[in-house]
C-alpha cells in the first residue's frame, strides 16, 4: 500500500496522546494506592491532560489531510454498526470529551468523593472519569487497529497483532512522553515513568517482532490463476491496459527501490525499540529532562517509520492485475 | 431477488478496448460524470475509467496464448467495500444487486478501495470522491431509449459480443444458462466476495479427424462414376480450374 503521512501521523500521534493520558491515570491509581507519592492535581494531571489533548487534536487535525471532502466528516460516524472507521470516528472525540473533563476536575480541585468500597478504597470524581476515559482510550486502540485488521485480504494487517501493536506502540510512546513531561514539570515520578516505557517498548519489540516474522512467512492466498481465473502455472501480464498512471498505480504501491524498503525494516526497529531503551536507561541514571526528551523523539520518529512500513508492507491482491505497463 | 452482471467471454474477447471507449464516453456524459482526466495530451496523463481491458500471456514460448481480459467492478453478492464505508455513501441496491457509490455522501476517505480486491474502485482527483462501474444505471433504465439499448455502454459497444448482460439470479436468464453451460467463474474466490460477474474460460475448438473418414464411405460415384478409377495422383477439378 502506499503510505499516506496524513494517516502515519493520525495514528501515532493520537497514540501517544492515548499512551499520555494512561500514563497519568496510571500515576494517579498509584497514588490512589500509596504506591507513589500523590501529584498536585493542577499542574500535572491539569496541564498532563492539556498535553495529552494538544497530541489528539493533532491527530485529529491530521485526519482531515486524508479526506477529499473534510467538511463532510460529520457523516462519517453514520455506520458505527458495521464499520470500524466510523466507530473510531466516534470514539476518538468522545475519549478527547473525556480527557478534557478529567483535566479539568483536576485542574479546578472540583474532585468530590462519589462512594467508598468497603470503607477503603474512596472513590472520587477524577478517578471515575479517568477509569471511564481509560476504557475509552483502549477502545480507541481497538477501533484504529481493528480498521486495518479487518481487511482479510490484507494478510499482512489481517491478525490480533496489528490492534496489539498499535496497543502497546501507542502506550510506549505515551509513556516515553510522560517520562518528558514528568521530568519537565519537576516531578518524582519520571523514573517511575521510564521504567513502565522500557518495559512496555521490550514488550512491543517483541509483539512487532512477532508481526514482522509473521508476515516474512505469508504465502499469499491470491495468485495469477485465481485473479484471472485461468489455471496455468505460468502467467505473465503483458499489458495493464494503459500506459498512463491511475489510482490502482498510485494508490496501492509504496515506489519505493527495494533497497530504501529493506533499509527502513532495519532503521524503524533501532529507532522505535532499541534507542530509546538505551537512552530511557541513561536518563533514569542521570534524570535529565533533555536526555528524556532526546528518547521521546528518537521514538517518536522511530514510530512514523514504523507506520511507514506498517503501510508498505501490506500487499494488495489488486496488484496482481498492475504489474507491468 | 435480483442480481444484474456481466459475463464476460474470454474466449471471444479480441482485446479491442472498444468497451473501455464507450464506457468512458457514456459515464463522463453521464450521471456518473464527469470522469476527470488530466494532462491528457502532456507528459504523464492519468485519469478515471471504469473499465481497463488487460493482456496475459499463458504458457512458454512458443506454446503460448494470448489472453485479453476486461476487468471492471464485479457487482460482489458480498461486497467488502460496502460495510467499511463510513458513512454509508457506499452501498449495495437492494432491488437489482448494483453497488453504487452516493457521491453527495462520500467523504473521499479511499477506505473503501482498500477493502476491494480487485481495485475497481479509483478516487476522482477533482470531485475528490470514489467512482466505479454503476452498470449504466442511468442507461439500463432509461424508457427514452428503444428497448434493444437498455443495456450497459460497453455491452453495446463490443464488436464480438463478448460482453453479456442480465440478471444471475434468474435460472432461465439467457446469462445464467451460458454460465451453466460454459462454465462460467468467479475471480478470487478465495475471499468470499461472490462477484456477481462471471467470466467464461477459454474453448479449445479441436477436430479429430479418422484415416477412414477422410474417404468418403456411401459415395454415390463409387457406382455412377467411369471406370476406371483415375489414380490418386492424377489431376482433379480443383487443380485445372482457378475459382
Amino acid at each position: 500500500m502506499h503510505p499516506a503521512f496524513s494517516v502515519i501521523f493520525l495514528t501515532t500521534l493520537i497514540g501517544a496522546g492515548q499512551g499520555l493520558f494512561l500514563a497519568l491515570y496510571t500515576g494517579q491509581l498509584y497514588s490512589v494506592f500509596n504506591l507513589v507519592p500523590g501529584q498536585d492535581s493542577h499542574t500535572f494531571y491539569g496541564y498532563g491532560s492539556l498535553l495529552a489533548l494538544i497530541f489528539l487534536g493533532m491527530g485529529l487535525f491530521a485526519s482531515f489531510f486524508h479526506l477529499g471532502h473534510p467538511e463532510r466528516a460529520w457523516r462519517s460516524a453514520a455506520k458505527w454498526r458495521t464499520s470500524w472507521l466510523s466507530r473510531e470516528v466516534i470514539v476518538l472525540p468522545s475519549f478527547m470529551a473525556m480527557t478534557f473533563i478529567y483535566g479539568v476536575t483536576h485542574f479546578t480541585g472540583y474532585n468530590p468523593v462519589l462512594f467508598t468500597i468497603s470503607d477503603v478504597f474512596v472513590v472520587n470524581l477524577t478517578l471515575l472519569v479517568g477509569f471511564l476515559a481509560t476504557g475509552l482510550a483502549f477502545l480507541l486502540f481497538l477501533c484504529t487497529g481493528m480498521i486495518y485488521a479487518c481487511i482479510k485480504f490484507l494478510q499482512e494487517w489481517a491478525t490480533p497483532l496489528t490492534v496489539i501493536n498499535y496497543t502497546l506502540l501507542g502506550l510506549a510512546s505515551g509513556f516515553t512522553l510522560a517520562t518528558v513531561f514528568a521530568s519537565y514539570a519537576g516531578i518524582q515520578l519520571a523514573s517511575f515513568y521510564a521504567g513502565w516505557a522500557i518495559i512496555i517498548t521490550v514488550i512491543a519489540t517483541i509483539t512487532r517482532a512477532a508481526s514482522l516474522l509473521r508476515n516474512s512467512r505469508i504465502k499469499p492466498k491470491s495468485t495469477m490463476t485465481s485473479a484471472i481465473g485461468i489455471r496455468h502455472t505460468k502467467i505473465q501480464q503483458k499489458s495493464r491496459g494503459f500506459m498512463a498512471g491511475s489510482f490502482n498505480t498510485r494508490e496501492y504501491f509504496h515506489n519505493m527501490s527495494a533497497t530504501g524498503f529493506k533499509s527502513i525494516k532495519w532503521i524503524f526497529p533501532i529507532l522505535t525499540f532499541v534507542l530509546p531503551v538505551i537512552i530511557l536507561s541513561s536518563g533514569m541514571a542521570s534524570n535529565s529532562f533533555a536526555i528524556y526528551l532526546f528518547a521521546f523523539v528518537v521514538q517518536y520518529a522511530g514510530l512514523i517509520a514504523e507506520r511507514w512500513f506498517f503501510f508498505a508492507q501490506a500487499n494488495h491482491p489488486q496488484n496482481l492485475y498492475y504489474q507491468t505497463i | 431477488m435480483k442480481q444484474l452482471a456481466l459475463v464476460i467471454d474470454l474466449n471471444v474477447c479480441v482485446g479491442c478496448h472498444a468497451c473501455v471507449t464507450s464506457c468512458k464516453e457514456w459515464n463522463t456524459s453521464g450521471t456518473a460524470g464527469s470522469m476527470s482526466d488530466f494532462n491528457p495530451y502532456e507528459e504523464d496523463p492519468t485519469g478515471n475509467f471504469f473499465n481497463r481491458v488487460q493482456t496475459f500471456e499463458i504458457g512458454t514460448y512458443p506454446n503460448t496464448e494470448t489472453v485479453h481480459f476486461p476487468k471492471s467492478c464485479l457487482h460482489c453478492e458480498e461486497p467488502p467495500c460496502v460495510p467499511v464505508c463510513p458513512t454509508g455513501a457506499s452501498y449495495k441496491r437492494e432491488e437489482d444487486g448494483i453497488v453504487l457509490v452516493d457521491y453527495d455522501k462520500c467523504i473521499g476517505c479511499k477506505y473503501c478501495s482498500w477493502a476491494c480486491p480487485y481495485g475497481a474502485r479509483e478516487l476522482d482527483e477533482e470531485q475528490k470522491v470514489m467512482k466505479k462501474c454503476t452498470l449504466c444505471v442511468d442507461r439500463i433504465y432509461d424508457e427514452s431509449l428503444p428497448e434493444a439499448e437498455r443495456k450497459p455502454s460497453c455491452v453495446l459497444a463490443c464488436p464480438t459480443s463478448a460482453r453479456l448482460f442480465g440478471d444471475v439470479k434468474d435460472p432461465d436468464s439467457s446469462i445464467s444458462e451460458t454460465i451453466r453451460e460454459n462454465g462460467g467463474y468467479q475471480l478470487m474466490p478465495e475471499w468470499g466476495t461472490k462477484p456477481a460477474n462471471h467470466y467464461l474460460p477459454r474453448r479449445k475448438t479441436k477436430v479429430t479427424i479418422h484415416e477412414d473418414e477422410l474417404t468418403r464411405v456411401d459415395n454415390p460415384l463409387n457406382k455412377e462414376r467411369q471406370l476406371p478409377m483415375p489414380d490418386d495422383d492424377e489431376q482433379t477439378l480443383d487443380d485445372v480450374m482457378s475459382w
